[in-house]
């Protein structure tokens, strides 16, 4: 009974991959003209939004607008500014992933998260000209010893 | 395990663009600049132009300029400017995620330990201020009791902390609890081993 569900789940999800969009994070600040724009919709860009893969953030000249993503990378678009998220993947138990970015306008400043110490490689933003590649330090790898709350 | 709990080690980067003005000599489209993050730490990123050029940042407030041709070109900017320049920017950059953890007496799935009742009145502080909090809680025990028992036990623990929370009057944005048994302690022991720092909870928020 379950392995038939399990495989219907699995056959409807390969019949139909856009039903299964990624939440690839969640809008924590949110300043003046700041959109979502989702295939041919444009939604406000509010605290609590959620921000798939494949969407863009938009902001005007007032607008800004942070963004944790699943992984704790941290995104935060300036004024003026159009970010396209293009892959985001995040597999929390090893916390290997992909990160994929571009800005196309604008300023972007990024803080990375647990995908660029798990996946040094998986880490990338574009912009029109530039790619940049977003390395761990060595550091990152420090774990074992018990950590106290932060 | 470890790794979930390890401090931010995070990498500060910036782009930004200018409109290119007309006149030669080349102008610069994109500026990047890699920022010391909160702890001091300082990441390293690799900038690749379409062109062939490559520059590796990896010290404080090394910056690449890059010209309409593609050509990179590395200098060193002043944090002071960056301030000016970018403080609006990063002011809106969202909070750090953050860890609490709470200990459980020997056995029991509801009775934290007297120092974890003051980090629930912590959490209860700091979850004031938090936007759109996304709290994942997740439950663990010591080598105490029998593997399936302690994944029951865990799970329990996660989840009295997760009514704890909601009955701070929080709203949270998610809030979802798991127990991981006795798989992932803090403390390695042999098993049968009383230990508190491996009773605990783990409270993290995004």
């Amino acid at each position: 009974m379950s392995r038939n569900l399990l495989l219907a789940s699995l056959l409807f999800s390969i019949a139909f991959p856009a039903l299964s969009q990624t939440e690839a994070g969640t809008i924590k600040i949110s300043r003046g003209d700041a959109r979502i724009v989702r295939g041919a919709d444009t939604l406000p860009a509010a605290v609590g939004s959620s921000v798939f893969v494949s969407d863009s953030l938009v902001t005007g000249t007032d607008g800004a607008v942070g963004l944790t993503l699943r992984d704790n990378t941290r995104l935060t678009a300036g004024p003026d500014t159009t970010l396209d998220l293009n892959t985001f993947n995040f597999d929390t138990t090893t916390h290997v992933g992909e990160v994929d970015a571009s800005v196309t306008r604008g300023s972007l400043s990024v803080i990375s998260g647990k995908i660029a110490k798990a996946s040094p490689n998986g880490v990338k933003f574009n912009t029109p000209t530039v790619t940049l590649g977003v390395r761990g330090t060595e550091f990152i790898i420090e774990v074992d010893a018990p950590v106290e709350e932060q | 395990m470890g790794v979930l709990l390890a401090p931010l080690f995070g990498i500060y980067l910036m782009i930004v663009f200018s409109a290119p003005p007309e006149a030669p000599p080349p102008a610069v489209t994109d500026t990047i600049v890699l920022l010391p993050d909160e702890d001091g730490r300082v990441g390293s990123v690799v900038v690749t132009s379409a062109s062939g050029g490559e520059q590796t940042l990896d010290t404080a407030y090394a910056t690449v300029d890059v010209n309409e041709e593609g050509v990179l070109e590395a200098r060193v900017e002043d944090p002071a400017t960056i301030q000016a320049q970018y403080g609006a920017l990063l002011s809106a950059t969202p909070p750090q995620p953050k860890s609490f953890t709470v200990t459980f007496e020997a056995g029991s799935s509801d009775q934290l330990t007297p120092v974890s009742l003051r980090t629930i009145d912590e959490l209860k502080e700091f979850l004031q201020g938090r936007p759109a909090p996304e709290i994942s809680i997740i439950g663990h025990t010591d080598r105490v009791g029998s593997d399936a028992d302690n994944d029951v036990l865990s799970l329990a623990r996660a989840k009295a902390v997760q009514q704890l929370i909601e009955q701070m009057g929080v709203e949270a944005q998610s809030l979802e609890s798991s127990g991981r048994g006795e798989r992932e302690p803090i403390v390695a022991t042999a098993d049968k081993v009383s230990e508190v720092r491996n009773r605990r909870v783990e409270i993290n928020i995004r």
